[in-house]
């Protein structure tokens, strides 16, 4: 009996934070979007604090964690897990080089070196890589019905693009309320309206697995999301998450996609938390638990997380929140000296 | 510290020459070079370019046709008895029709003639398969003889394996499996703690010329052979028999066939 799930939950979603920081990266570098100067940087390291907490939950996810330098010394290339090690180690020190180098730059008082430059260039298409390739890591798989499906991997970005700027316009929110730097509220309304696409596409995609899975009534297809939002054969444990995750994600869209709401800080906040948690359930859980259950002899074996892996879950955040806590508070001093 | 140049070179050439000392200490004492172990394919093993086997369903009537087979195979594999099903470790086992053939069973009405009946089912060996190509660390592989094997020393435990395969065949050590078996075969490995286990067909004992265990147990329900030999047993009961095998539509091509 296979349990994969609460880690590899969270790993799955967190790739998809640390591809959403490219939303800020994207326009900035490659639409000269001035604005977006200022926040670049937080994606940036928004990007390497979720890249560390996907490595740690691969990590802890484990069977023998200290055999796992034999991904790097029996390289296989016909094995997407070996690809995803290769573009999320990439993804790290690129975030890594070009953040605290251009951050560098800045508190000199220079232009960043131009060696960086193809190295910005290339983390774009990157990010857009880590979340493609974690998708091939179910989508390519025979027998696991929910995940065979081409719309995988542009429903893990579109959910990444909606998730990723969420948190960031959070976090925006909270150096704007304690520090003497100010992201700006220009930017966190572009970024709004980037959520805002994302979760009406993410939805969009979500509408169209369903009418695929629901028209063509191919039993092995439909069973999982018939587990998922309404039970299958008496279990039905994630059916109100499930619920739960759609009523977050409309909720989500009526306040972003409104501009009365999305201007307004209140509904703002309220809306980017909607839209991060619905995404979280739905690509977390839902997406990797519902695609275990049924398993490919069509029997139903529940997953329920226990106490044990959820406190390690909580564990693995609290790293990755001090890392990303260390980064944000460097970036939040560099600015407010040379601003002062 | 003060630190002079003469001195580095000092501890460099106390170091390079500590290195050097148990080569020569291991050669005195071993006195005259010892001949390697040779390793090799023995003289008697069983070869095939794809080992397979035919499974009669029809004489496999109730559960205590199928024990003594599972019996045979998990006592001398070290396999591990747990009661609870999340921590099961299975190599060879019985499932009803319905979970066997899902996605591929004839339906409702034809399952009604097997109602009860257990199907036998284990790795499939398959000729394209999807496990392998999984595996990050090379740590499952197929062999010349289409077996798919499995080293649990270099298993790391990611279970991507268990995801590709879609006949639920591997199992996964949740815990140390050692104090789950009751008497410990010294001629099999144990396992550890976090590594994937499943059936290799017995490619020890092919090695030294035996039939798989369970074939041998079965007393002539289950036939095993080389596919790719057209006078095999395997072969005349798939020309003569109408056989099914699991979730052919995947394209795995397993080599577990059943005479139903």
């Amino acid at each position: 009996m296979l349990e994969l799930a609460i880690n590899i939950a969270n790993f799955t979603f967190l790739v998809g934070v640390a591809a959403g920081g490219v939303m800020v990266v994207l326009p900035y570098y490659l639409h000269d979007y001035k604005a977006y100067g200022k926040v670049t940087i937080l994606g940036e390291f928004l990007a390497i604090a979720s890249v560390i907490m996907c490595i740690t939950f691969i990590l802890v996810d484990l069977g023998q964690p200290m055999r796992v330098l034999n991904v790097l010394l029996y390289p296989t290339p016909n094995s997407v897990l070996f690809w995803d090690t290769v573009v999320l180690n990439g993804y790290l020190f690129l975030n890594l080089i070009i953040g605290w180098n251009v951050l560098e730059a800045e508190r000199n008082g220079v232009h960043y070196q131009s060696w960086l430059k193809p190295l910005i260039y290339l983390s774009i298409p990157w990010a857009i890589s880590i979340h493609t390739v974690t998708a091939y890591l179910y989508c390519g798989l025979p027998g696991r019905g929910f995940w065979l499906t081409a719309i995988l991997a542009p429903r893990f970005l579109s959910s990444a693009f909606a998730s990723g700027p969420a948190l960031l316009i959070l976090l925006c929110l909270i150096i704007r309320r304690v520090t003497n730097f100010d992201p700006g509220w220009k930017q966190i309304q572009s970024l709004a309206v980037t959520v805002a696409y994302a979760i009406c596409i993410n939805v969009f995609f979500l509408l169209c697995e369903v009418f695929v899975v629901f028209y063509s009534q191919i039993p092995e297809h439909m069973d999982h999301l018939t587990y998922l939002f309404v039970g299958l054969h008496g279990h039905g444990a994630y059916v109100p998450w499930m619920w739960t995750s759609m009523a977050l994600m409309a909720l989500g869209i009526i306040l972003l996609v409104n501009p009365a709401t999305r201007k307004n800080e209140l509904t703002l906040i309220a809306g980017c938390i909607a839209v991060f948690f619905g995404c979280w359930i739905d690509k977390g859980m839902g997406m990797i638990s519902g695609g275990f259950v049924p398993n490919p002899m069509h029997e139903v074996n529940e997953y329920i997380p226990t106490l044990l892996e959820g406190l390690i879950t909580i564990g693995v955040y609290a790293l990755g929140f001090l890392v990303l806590t260390i980064l944000f508070k460097i970036a939040v001093s560099v600015k407010e000296e040379v601003r002062a | 510290m003060e630190t002079s140049r003469r001195r580095v070179l000092q501890l460099l050439g106390l170091s390079a020459a500590a290195l050097a000392t148990p080569p020569v200490f291991n050669a005195l004492a071993a006195g005259a070079p010892a001949a390697k172990p040779k390793i090799g394919p023995g003289t008697e093993a069983l070869t095939a370019r794809q080992w397979a086997m035919v499974i009669d369903t029809r004489k496999f009537k109730s559960e205590a046709d199928v024990k003594p087979l599972v019996e045979a195979c998990h006592s001398i594999h070290n396999v591990p008895h747990w009661d609870e099903k999340r921590w099961e470790i299975k190599w060879l086992w019985s499932t009803k029709y319905e979970s066997a053939f899902s996605g591929t069973a004839s339906g409702r009405f034809a399952s009604e003639v097997f109602e009860g009946r257990p199907f036998l089912v284990l790795c499939n060996q398959c000729e394209n398969p999807p496990c392998v190509r999984a595996c990050p660390t090379r740590a499952t592989w197929k062999r010349a003889d289409g077996i798919v094997m499995m080293d649990f020393h270099r298993c790391i435990g990611c279970r991507f394996c268990m995801a590709a395969c879609p006949f639920g065949a591997r199992s996964f050590n949740y815990r140390d499996p050692r104090p789950g078996i009751k008497q410990t075969n010294k001629l099999f490995p144990t396992r550890m703690k976090g590594v994937v286990e499943k059936c290799s067909f017995c490619a020890e004992r092919l090695a030294e010329g035996k039939m798989p265990a369970c074939v041998e147990a079965a007393g002539g329900k289950l036939a095993f052979g080389d596919l790719s030999d057209a006078g095999s047993e395997v072969r005349k009961l798939i020309r003569e028999n109408y056989t099914i095998r699991r979730k052919i539509n995947l394209g795995t091509e397993p080599a577990v066939y059943y005479i139903v």
